[in-house]
């Protein structure tokens, strides 16, 4: 199959493109939730942000929140942004650093103001907002803008046959026609941490992946109750084939097909070194983790599973695939893409590649995926210890 | 083409995963490489249901087992060629 060299999607003003055009309502912190969630309700074209964080964090977790919600408001799939924080100082913050995208971004604070008014103010500032956004159309980028994401989840053996392999493949193309590409689930590569540093590109890009594995499995070994041995492989995974931790990296380890990584991200932190495959530090929770690879900056997501996982993200579409042919019946509304006949053998991997390729460019140029057109938007904070 | 009821990810491994339902003792598997896009066939000694593995050659107490061309775990009982390969003969070298 000939790749398609473009798409249609939305320029934004510092060069980067979208593949959707959202106006949000971002609240700083979880107090102002009720405040974005009514102006998202009075203006019709806006989607609210609600979260459970962003108040007395510090340190590298109140860093991370930042990153997250700048990232957020700056991904080329939001068009325009209203932050609503209770006070002005962190309010201001995020909008001071959104605005340099060139976007409309504007920011409200609550204290001595209330509710009332400044659903008043905002609603009037996101109808302005979403009536300028909804007038901007789509036009022809090249493939080099897509920035894919990938993370799968409620995997069972179809997954490391299939449908992750399917995922490589598409990488393998694309990533040659200068596609970001992003993956994470930093706990799940344990028993494949060693293969997967040797495909960093270079030797820092190999020793920056140990370091943050290595760090993140201290810190599960110190907080588990009892041997991990004990919980992975899962119950579930042993009945469904998978005898050990690393036959099931392995099998996740397949998304990334035979490319090698640039450099290795923090949280929600934004690949800046061009083109190619990136590693992001995340957790394996599916929500966490596209939320996080969302806030990095990318546009589209692809997310293989199993048994059938459900998720969706308000501002970056996931795409999801599964080669169980059970899974692809029974859970219909939730596949964008059936690969099930690779295990029958009427369709090979390069098949199954192409077909994630048009699926991807469709979904890319602004038809709903499966999750869309359900309504799951779920948006979820990373959160590294407790608050003070 | 025959169907297909094992496949294997890659010409190295040692064993292959059951994508039918069941194969059964002395039953004659179609095997699909997908490294090179291969054929094999194996006969199976056990029943082994959809989703577990089978052993493509014997192997014996601390033998490596390959899957994905890779390291996925040690043998810690011998299998033979045919076998159900899983938890009661093979563990992590993780823990």
């Amino acid at each position: 199959m000939e790749i398609p060299k473009s798409f249609l999607g939305y320029k934004r003003e510092n060069g980067r493109v979208g593949t959707r055009n959202h106006v949000i309502i971002l609240p700083v912190d979880d107090i102002s939730n009720a405040c974005a969630e009514a102006v998202a309700n009075n203006i019709k074209g806006t989607i609210a942000l609600p979260h459970s964080y962003g108040r007395l964090q510090f340190g590298a977790d109140l860093e991370l929140h930042f990153r997250t919600m700048i990232g957020t408001a700056k991904n080329p799939n939001v068009a325009a942004a209203i932050i609503i924080g209770i006070e002005p100082k962190w309010t201001k913050r995020i909008v001071d650093e959104v605005a340099k995208t060139g976007k409309p971004v504007e920011g409200f604070s609550i204290e001595g103001a209330g509710d009332i008014e400044t659903i008043m103010k905002a609603s009037k500032k996101a109808q302005e907002f979403s009536i300028w956004a909804s007038e901007k159309q789509r036009e022809e980028c090249p493939v080099s803008d897509l920035w894919i994401s990938v993370k799968c989840g409620e995997s069972d053996t179809t997954s490391g046959l299939a449908s992750n392999p399917t995922v490589g493949n598409l990488m393998d193309k694309l990533e040659p026609l200068g596609v970001h590409l992003c993956f994470g689930e930093t706990s799940e590569l344990t028993g494949a941490e060693s293969v997967c540093a040797k495909r960093g590109k270079t030797k820092e890009a190999q020793d920056k992946f140990m370091k943050t594995w290595s760090d993140y499995n201290d810190f599960i070994l110190k907080e588990a109750t009892d041997d991990l041995s004990e919980s992975q492989p899962t119950a579930g995974n042993i009945a469904g084939g998978l005898t050990t931790i690393e036959e099931k990296a392995f099998g996740n380890f397949q998304k990334i097909g035979s490319r090698q990584f640039v450099d290795v991200l923090t949280p929600a932190e934004e690949p800046s070194k061009g083109p190619g495959l990136y590693f992001m530090d995340t957790s394996s929770a599916a929500a966490e983790c596209v939320t996080l690879q969302a806030a990095g900056g990318f546009n589209i997501h692809l997310f293989p599973t199993g048994q059938g996982n459900i998720i969706g993200n308000p501002i970056e579409p996931v795409i999801k695939l599964t080669a169980n042919p059970l899974t692809a019946v029974k859970m219909k509304e939730h596949i964008d893409v059936d690969v099930s006949k690779i295990l029958s053998r009427e369709m090979n991997l390069d098949q199954a590649g192409d077909e994630l390729i048009k699926a991807t460019m469709r979904v890319a140029n602004g038809r709903f995926t499966c999750a869309e057109a359900l309504g799951h938007k779920e948006f979820v904070m990373t959160k590294l210890y407790r608050s003070a | 083409m025959a169907s297909t009821d094992i496949i294997i990810h890659d010409k190295k491994d040692n064993v292959g995963v059951v994508v039918i339902e069941k194969v059964a003792p002395n039953q004659t598997c179609n095997c699909w490489i997908m490294e090179g896009d291969g054929s094999a066939t194996v006969e199976a000694k056990n029943e082994v249901p959809l989703g577990h593995k089978l052993a493509l050659t014997d192997l014996k107490e601390g033998d490596t087992i390959i899957k994905y061309g890779h390291d996925i775990g040690k043998v810690v009982k011998s299998i033979k060629k045919g076998e159900h390969v899983h938890v009661h003969n093979v563990k992590t070298k993780k823990w």
